[in-house]
C-alpha cells in the first residue's frame, strides 16, 4: 500500500514583517510582526511576556486568555495585527503598584492552583467574568469559567477563591 | 499555517471587492475557526481582509417588530443585549450554550454562521475527508486524500440525518458545529448578504446546504458575498422556548443533540411550533410538516411522540452515533414538555 | 520542633505563579533562539520511501531540517537510551532510521528562525511512505497475550505474586459468586503545559537546558549518553512545570530533537510540541480486566482471580501494578492474580497519574459492590467483613500502619452513608435519579534515595536545595516547611530550590514518593547542618553552650538555645560571623531503611463516596456530591494535600464519565486528538468535594511519617462513581468512560 499526500502547493516568500504598537499593560510594545503571528505568540516570543500561556494554541483550554479592551478573549485564536489599536491586558498587568490584584490574592489564599499553568489564564477569565456582569449565583461562576481547563483540578477553589472576590456564597 | 497578506478595509464595497480580487482571499472576522483551520492546515488563505472595522457591529429595532442583528456584533453581545434575551431568549440560551466565554466575546454571529464542522478525519489532514477537496468556499488546493474517514471509522459526533445523495451514495457524514444557526432555524431568520452583483436575503434554512455528492460545499453564499446581517422576524417565542442541549460533559463541548423549541400557545393548547436540531446533520434540521403535528394540541408526551418519529424519520446511525436517534427522539420530547410550560423570564414579567 | 510541619501555610511559590513570573521550559527567551518544529507520521507501520525537505529549506529563514537521512551520529547502544523508568526493552530513537513504528512518530524536525517560519516549513516537508497493515486493537488480541518481561522497574511496580490456595476451584464451588469483565480504553496525560525543550547554546559548546520534565537528573543522564557527552558540559533546569501526571518521568523526543539541533547548529534552539503532538508518546494503556470473586453465604470471600491483559509497544514492555491491589485490600485462603501483554503498534504506554491502581480498583471495587448486592449486604458492611490487616500479596507480612477502618467510619460519616437506602432507583427529584456508591483506594508509600544541601547562608538565612520537582505537587512549599521546621526558621527566613542538575541529586518526582523521599533528604541536610552550627557555636567566645550536648539545646527562631535556661542562646548569624562571613553548608542523604521495610507493606488508603444525578432520559450524569477519606500518614500541609485530594478527584470524575483517546484501528491513529474533543472536566462538572484526613501515625515508612498524596485521591473514585450510578439507576456499566449512551 502506498500512501502519499499531496505536496502543498509552495509559497512566494513568507509574508512580509511590519512594524506594529501593541499596547500591553499601558506600555506600548513596537514590534516587526508578520501577519500570520497570533496575539499570542506576540506576547510571548517577540515582547517577552510570557505569563499568558499557550496550553494548546486553538481555543480550546482558555491558557491564553487576555483582556482586550476589558474583555476576555483567547489570544490563540487572533492575530497580532488586528490589535494594534486596543488596550492589552496581561496577567503581568493586573497587580497595581506591587499590590496584588484581589483575584490574584484570593487564588493564593484558597490554593486555586497547582502547577499554575492555567493559572494566568484563569485569573484574567475570572477578572474578565467580574467585568462582565452575569454572574448572579455559583452556578454562574461555573459556568462561565469554563472555558478555562485546569488539569490539576484546581475547580473547587478556583470557585472558592471567586466567590470570595465577588462575596457569593460558595455553598449554593 | 502559510504565509498570507493583510488588508483592514473599513467599508464594505472595499472588503467586497477586495475579496473578488484574484487572490485566495478570505474574511476574518471573529477568526475563531479560520485561525484555528488554518493552522492545522485545513484552510490556506493567502490573503485575509479584517473585516473588524466595518460597520456591521450594530444591533437595531426594525419597524416591523424585528431585530437586525449585524454580523459584526459579537455572539456575547447579542447573547446579552437586553432586546434579544427579552424578544428572543432562545437564541440567548443557544449562544451561550455554546463554546467558553472568551470565544464568545470574540466570535461574530456572521462568523458562527460558517464556522465548519467539528469531523475529526476533516481536521486531520493526514485522514480522507471530502470536505477537504476543493470547493467554492474554500477555494484552496485539496489538502489530504479524498473519501470519507468518518464512514466505517469514529464517528460518534456525525450526523444521523440528510447524509445520503439523490443517488442514494454517502459522502460526507459531518454535521453543522453552531448552536446559534439551531435557534436562528426555529426562529426563521433571514440572513441578509451583499456581493459585487448588489444584496439579497436568503432564508436561513437556504443558507447551509445538505452534503449530497458535494460536501465541500457547507454553504449556499457566492464566494464574491458576505453576509452583513441577520433578520430576527417578529415572532420570537419569548413566552415558550427551550434551547436544550446535550453534550458529553456540562459545557465547552459541541453538541450531540441539541434541540430548539419554539411554541405559542393559547392556555394548554399549542396554537404555533417551531423545532429545529443540532448536531444531527449537515444542516440545523427542521420539517416544518413535523411542526404541524402540534397544532390545535395539548402540550403532552402522546401529542409529542409524533412529532419525534417524523423529525427522525429516515434517520440512519452509523456505528458510534446510532444512539443520536433514540437520544434525539428524547431531546424533542423533554424539550416540547419545557417548552410548553411557561419560561421564568416570561411569569417574571408577567408578574406570575 | 513542629511550628510548620502540619500548619496550611500557602504555596510559597503563589506570588509567582499569580503573577506570571513563573517560568516554564518554553519561556526562557535566550539571545539568538532558533524554533524547531517536528513533522510527525501519518502512517503507523512501515517505512518512508521518500522524504523531499527542499521546499521548505526554500523557504527564507529555515535553517535545517532533520531527518533521518541527515541526522549526526548518537550512541550505538540501546542501554545509551535508558531513562529512570525505562521499562526492559529496547527504546524509541528519534530519526533513528525510515521505519516507522507507530503513528504520530517524529520524522523531521524542521527549525527556522522564527516559530512561525518552522510552522510553515514543516507542512512543506514531503513524505511518502511504503506502509504495512497495523494492528493496534487489543481486543482483537485477548487470546494471545503472553507474561511481561520482567525488568528493574518491577521493583517499584511488582509484577503479580504467586498464586495462593486453588482459586479456580474455590471459586467454582463458592456458593455466591461474581464474575465480570472490565474494559477502559486509552488515556492521555495532557498536562496543561504542552512539551518544550530550550536549549541554551553557550561558551565552547555548553548547553544549558529548560526542559519539561519530571526530573532534571533523568534528563541530563539521558542527554549526555545519547549524545556521549560530558556531564559538565550539559546543565538541565526546570523549576516550574506546567503539570505532568506521569508524562514527564521519561525524557520526550523533543528534548532529543532539541540537543540535536543545538549542537549541529550550534545555536540555541526551543522545540515546543503541539497539542496534537501530545498524543504522540506515551498513554495510560487500555486494558481488560477479569474479576471473579467467591464468597461464602455470610459474605467471607474465599476465591479472588483478577487478570488483567494490556497494550504495550512492539519495542518496549511497559508494565502496571493493576491486580495486586485486590490482594493487598482483601484476604482470601485462594487468590490468583495475573497481568498479561500484548505487544501492538503503538508507542509504549507510560505512567499517568496512579498507574494501574485506578485501573485495577476501578474493576475490583465494582465487582466487590456488585457482589455485596447479591449478598444482600451493605457494601461498607462487606469491605469491613473482609478487612485485613495482612498482606497476603506479600508473604501476609502486617502493614507499617492502616487507618483504612478510621476512612470507613469518617468518611461515611461525613457524608451520611448511614441513611442510604440500598434499593437501586430509590431517589429521584425531577427527571433525574440519584445514586450514592463508594469505594475503597490504597496505593503505595514508597521511599527512594534522594540527597539535598542545606546552606546558612552570610545573612543567616537557610537556603536548601535539591535537584528534584514540583509539578503543582507543593514540593517547595513543603520542603520549605521541613527545612525551617528542622532547623527552627521563621519560614520567610527558609527558600528551598530546585529543578537543576547543579544541585544535589533526586530522584523521577512519581509514586507520590516525593515528600518522603526529599522530604527525608532536606530533613537529613538540615539535621547535619544543626549539629554543625552547634559544634560552632560552641566555640564561640563565652559560649553558653561548653560542656553542652546536642540533644540539651534547640533550635528555635533563628537561634540555638540552652533547653533548661533559654536565655542561653546564640545567633545563627552569629555562627556566620564566626566563620569569617562565610556561607556554612552540609548536605544529607536519605536512604530508606530497606531491613525495617521488609517487614511491612508500606501503603496509604482511602475510601471515596458519592453522589450522582443520572437524568433519566439521557443517561447524563452529574457527580454532585464526593468525599474522600485519606489515611496517609502525617500531613505536611493540609492546604496543599487537599488540593491534591481533591485534583485526584476531579481525575476519578474524568477517568469515569470523560476521558478516553479514541483510535481508529483502520490507520492506528488517535482520532479526538484535542482538547476539544478528548474531553476532560471543566469548571462546571465539578460540584460540592470534600477531603477528610485521618490521622495516621507511621514509624515505618520514613522518618517523616508521610505516604505521598499524590494518587489517593483519584484511585478510589471510579468505582465509586460507577457504584452510585448502579445505585440510581439499577444498571452496571462495565466500560469506562460512562458516556451518556452507555447509561440511557
Amino acid at each position: 500500500m502506498q500512501t502519499t499526500l499531496p505536496a502543498p502547493t509552495v509559497e512566494s516568500a513568507p509574508a512580509m514583517t511590519r512594524p506594529i504598537t501593541l499596547t500591553v499593560n499601558g506600555t506600548p510594545y513596537q514590534l516587526n510582526l508578520a501577519p500570520w503571528t497570533t496575539l499570542l505568540d506576540a506576547l510571548r516570543e517577540y515582547a517577552n511576556l510570557t505569563g499568558t500561556k499557550k496550553g494548546c494554541d486553538h481555543g480550546q483550554c482558555g491558557a491564553c486568555t487576555v483582556l482586550v479592551n476589558g474583555k476576555r478573549i483567547n489570544a490563540c485564536l487572533t492575530l497580532a495585527v488586528m490589535h494594534d489599536d486596543h488596550e492589552i491586558t496581561t496577567i503581568e498587568g493586573l497587580a497595581t503598584d506591587g499590590a496584588l490584584h484581589p483575584v490574584q490574592k484570593a487564588f493564593i489564599d484558597h490554593d486555586a492552583f497547582q502547577c499554575g499553568y492555567c493559572t494566568p489564564g484563569q485569573i484574567c477569565s475570572a477578572v474578565g467574568m467580574i467585568n462582565e456582569g452575569q454572574v448572579r449565583t455559583v452556578a454562574d461562576v461555573r459556568e462561565l469559567m469554563s472555558g478555562n481547563l485546569c488539569r490539576c483540578g484546581a475547580y473547587p477553589h478556583i470557585v472558592d477563591a471567586i466567590c470570595e472576590v465577588m462575596q457569593l456564597d460558595a455553598s449554593k | 499555517m502559510h504565509p498570507f497578506s493583510y488588508s483592514r478595509p473599513t467599508n464594505v464595497e472595499n472588503a467586497v471587492q477586495e475579496l473578488a480580487g484574484p487572490a485566495r482571499a478570505k474574511f476574518i472576522a471573529g477568526g475563531t475557526n479560520l485561525l484555528d483551520l488554518m493552522k492545522v492546515n485545513v484552510e490556506q488563505p493567502n490573503q485575509l481582509i479584517d473585516i473588524n472595522r466595518l460597520p456591521l457591529n450594530t444591533i437595531d429595532e426594525l419597524d416591523n417588530g424585528g431585530l437586525r442583528l449585524g454580523a459584526l456584533v459579537t455572539n456575547a453581545d447579542t447573547a446579552y443585549h437586553p432586546l434579544v434575551e427579552q424578544r428572543y431568549p432562545l437564541l440567548s440560551q443557544a449562544i451561550l450554550s455554546a463554546a467558553s466565554a472568551q470565544l464568545r466575546n470574540m466570535a461574530t454571529n456572521g462568523g458562527n454562521l460558517f464556522q465548519r464542522t467539528r469531523c475529526y478525519y476533516f481536521y486531520d489532514t493526514a485522514m480522507p475527508c471530502n470536505k477537504r477537496q476543493s470547493g467554492h468556499s474554500d477555494q484552496s488546493a485539496g489538502v489530504g486524500p479524498a473519501g470519507c474517514g468518518a464512514l466505517g471509522g469514529y464517528n460518534r459526533i456525525h450526523a444521523i440525518l440528510g447524509t445520503e445523495a439523490s443517488d442514494g451514495t454517502v459522502h460526507c457524514i459531518a454535521t453543522h458545529p453552531s448552536d446559534m444557526a439551531v435557534a436562528l432555524t426555529a426562529l426563521d431568520a433571514t440572513i441578509h448578504i451583499t456581493g459585487p452583483s448588489g444584496d439579497r436575503t436568503l432564508s436561513i434554512g437556504n443558507l447551509h446546504r445538505l452534503p449530497g455528492s458535494e460536501p465541500q460545499f457547507d454553504h449556499t453564499l457566492r464566494p464574491d458575498e458576505l453576509v452583513t446581517a441577520i433578520e430576527l422576524p417578529p415572532q420570537g417565542f419569548s413566552d415558550h422556548h427551550i434551547y436544550l442541549k446535550l453534550r458529553d460533559r456540562s459545557s465547552y463541548a459541541f453538541a450531540l443533540v441539541s434541540v430548539a423549541v419554539g411554541l405559542e400557545m393559547d392556555g394548554d393548547v399549542i396554537t404555533d411550533a417551531r423545532l429545529a436540531l443540532g448536531g444531527v446533520a449537515h444542516k440545523p434540521w427542521r420539517k416544518p410538516e413535523a411542526e404541524q403535528l402540534l397544532i390545535g394540541k395539548t402540550a403532552t408526551k402522546d401529542h409529542f411522540q409524533p412529532v419525534a418519529e417524523a423529525l427522525l424519520d429516515g434517520a440512519v446511525g452509523y456505528g458510534h452515533n446510532t444512539f443520536k436517534i433514540d437520544l434525539a427522539k428524547r431531546a424533542i420530547l423533554r424539550a416540547l414538555g419545557l417548552a410548553s410550560q411557561k419560561s421564568e423570564r416570561a411569569k417574571e414579567q408577567k408578574g406570575e | 520542633m513542629s511550628q510548620y510541619i502540619g500548619e496550611p501555610i500557602t504555596r510559597v511559590d503563589g506570588h509567582e505563579k499569580v503573577t506570571g513570573q513563573a517560568k516554564y521550559a518554553a519561556e526562557f527567551n535566550v539571545p539568538d533562539l532558533t524554533y524547531g518544529v517536528v513533522v510527525s507520521s501519518t502512517i503507523t507501520k512501515g517505512r518512508i520511501t521518500l522524504l523531499d525537505t527542499s521546499k521548505a529549506l526554500a523557504v527564507n529563514g529555515v535553517i535545517e531540517v532533520f531527518t533521518h537521512e541527515n541526522r549526526p551520529r548518537t550512541a550505538w547502544f540501546d542501554i545509551s537510551y535508558k531513562d529512570q523508568d525505562s521499562p526492559p526493552g529496547s527504546p524509541f530513537r528519534p530519526l533513528y532510521d525510515n521505519k516507522i513504528k507507530y503513528n504520530g512518530q517524529p520524522v523531521a524536525l524542521v527549525v527556522a528562525e522564527t516559530f512561525e517560519l518552522a510552522r510553515f516549513a514543516a507542512m512543506l516537508v514531503h513524505v511518502e511512505y511504503e506502509a504495512e497493515p497495523c494492528d493496534t486493537d487489543l481486543m482483537k488480541h485477548l487470546d494471545t497475550v503472553r507474561n511481561p518481561e520482567p525488568g528493574l522497574m518491577n521493583l517499584m511496580k511488582p509484577l503479580p505474586p504467586k498464586p495462593r490456595g486453588d482459586a479456580d476451584k474455590a471459586f467454582a464451588e463458592a456458593p455466591v459468586q461474581q464474575s465480570a469483565q472490565y474494559i477502559h480504553g486509552m488515556q492521555h496525560h495532557n498536562p496543561m503545559e504542552m512539551f518544550a525543550s530550550t536549549v541554551e547554546y553557550g561558551k565552547n559548546g555548553f548547553l544549558t537546558i529548560y526542559d519539561k520534565t519530571q526530573g532534571v537528573t533523568n534528563s541530563l543522564l539521558y542527554v549526555t549518553q545519547a549524545f556521549n557527552i560530558p556531564f559538565n558540559q550539559v546543565r538541565v533546569v526546570s523549576p516550574y512545570v506546567g503539570g505532568a501526571f506521569g508524562s514527564g518521568l521519561r525524557p520526550q523526543y523533543q528534548l532529543f530533537l532539541a540537543v540535536m539541533a543545538a549542537r549541529e547548529l550550534k545555536r540555541s534552539v526551543r522545540v515546543s510540541l503541539t497539542r496534537q503532538q501530545m498524543w504522540s508518546f506515551g498513554h495510560r494503556p487500555a486494558t481488560v480486566q477479569n474479576v471473579c470473586l467467591g464468597t461464602q453465604a455470610d459474605g467471607t470471600i474465599t476465591a479472588i482471580i483478577h487478570e488483567a491483559k494490556a497494550a504495550t509497544s512492539q519495542f518496549e514492555d511497559y508494565t502496571e501494578e493493576v491486580v495486586n491491589w485486590t490482594g493487598k485490600l482483601y484476604p482470601t485462603p485462594n487468590g490468583a492474580l495475573r497481568y498479561k501483554l500484548k505487544s501492538l503498534d503503538i508507542y509504549t504506554p507510560l505512567d499517568m497519574r496512579a498507574p494501574g491502581g485506578v485501573t485495577g480498583l476501578s474493576a475490583v471495587e465494582c465487582a466487590v459492590d456488585e457482589l455485596a448486592y447479591k449478598l444482600g449486604m451493605d457494601p461498607l458492611e462487606f469491605r469491613l467483613k473482609n478487612y485485613t490487616e495482612r498482606d497476603w500479596t506479600e508473604k501476609d507480612r502486617p502493614f507499617s500502619s492502616k487507618e483504612l477502618r478510621a476512612c470507613f467510619r469518617q468518611g461515611a460519616e461525613r457524608f451520611g452513608w448511614s441513611g442510604r437506602n440500598p434499593e437501586p432507583r430509590s431517589m429521584r427529584k425531577d427527571h433525574n435519579l440519584i445514586g450514592w456508591g463508594m469505594a475503597t483506594g490504597i496505593w503505595d508509600a514508597a521511599q527512594v534515595p534522594a540527597r539535598a544541601e542545606a546552606t546558612l547562608t552570610v545573612n543567616g538565612k537557610l537556603r536548601v536545595r535539591s535537584a528534584t520537582a514540583d509539578i503543582g505537587t507543593g514540593t517547595y512549599t513543603i520542603m520549605t516547611q521541613i527545612a525551617a521546621d528542622t532547623l527552627g526558621m521563621p519560614i520567610d527566613d527558609v527558600v528551598f530550590r530546585l529543578g537543576d542538575t547543579t544541585m544535589p541529586a533526586a530522584p523521577i518526582e512519581g509514586g507520590s514518593w516525593t515528600a518522603s523521599t526529599v522530604g527525608s533528604a532536606v530533613k537529613s541536610a538540615c539535621d547535619t547542618l544543626a549539629k554543625t552550627l552547634f559544634r560552632m557555636a560552641k566555640r564561640i567566645p563565652k559560649s553558653p553552650f561548653v560542656g553542652v550536648g546536642f540533644d540539651d539545646v534547640l533550635f528555635i527562631n533563628g537561634e540555638i538555645r540552652l533547653k533548661r535556661n533559654p536565655s542561653a542562646r546564640v545567633s545563627l548569624l552569629e555562627v556566620v560571623n564566626l566563620n569569617g562571613g562565610r556561607a556554612i553548608t552540609e548536605t544529607g542523604t536519605s536512604i530508606p531503611n530497606l531491613v525495617a521495610h521488609m517487614k511491612y507493606s508500606r501503603n496509604a488508603h482511602a475510601a471515596a463516596f458519592v453522589e450522582v444525578q443520572v437524568d433519566e432520559d439521557f443517561g447524563t450524569v452529574k457527580v454532585t456530591r464526593a468525599i474522600s477519606a485519606v489515611a496517609a500518614g502525617r500531613i505536611i500541609n493540609p492546604r496543599t494535600a487537599r488540593s491534591q485530594i481533591i485534583g485526584g478527584m476531579v481525575w476519578g470524575i474524568s477517568h469515569a464519565l470523560q476521558e478516553e483517546s479514541v483510535m481508529d484501528h483502520r490507520y492506528g491513529r488517535f482520532m479526538n486528538h484535542d482538547l476539544a474533543e478528548y474531553h476532560i472536566p471543566v469548571c462546571a462538572d465539578i460540584h460540592e468535594m470534600d477531603v477528610v484526613f485521618v490521622e495516621e501515625n507511621d514509624t515505618v515508612v520514613n522518618p517523616l511519617g508521610v505516604k505521598g498524596v499524590g494518587e489517593i485521591g483519584l484511585v478510589a473514585m471510579p468505582a465509586a462513581i460507577a457504584n452510585a450510578i448502579f445505585h440510581a439507576t439499577g444498571k452496571r456499566i462495565y466500560e469506562l468512560p460512562i458516556q451518556l449512551d452507555k447509561v440511557m
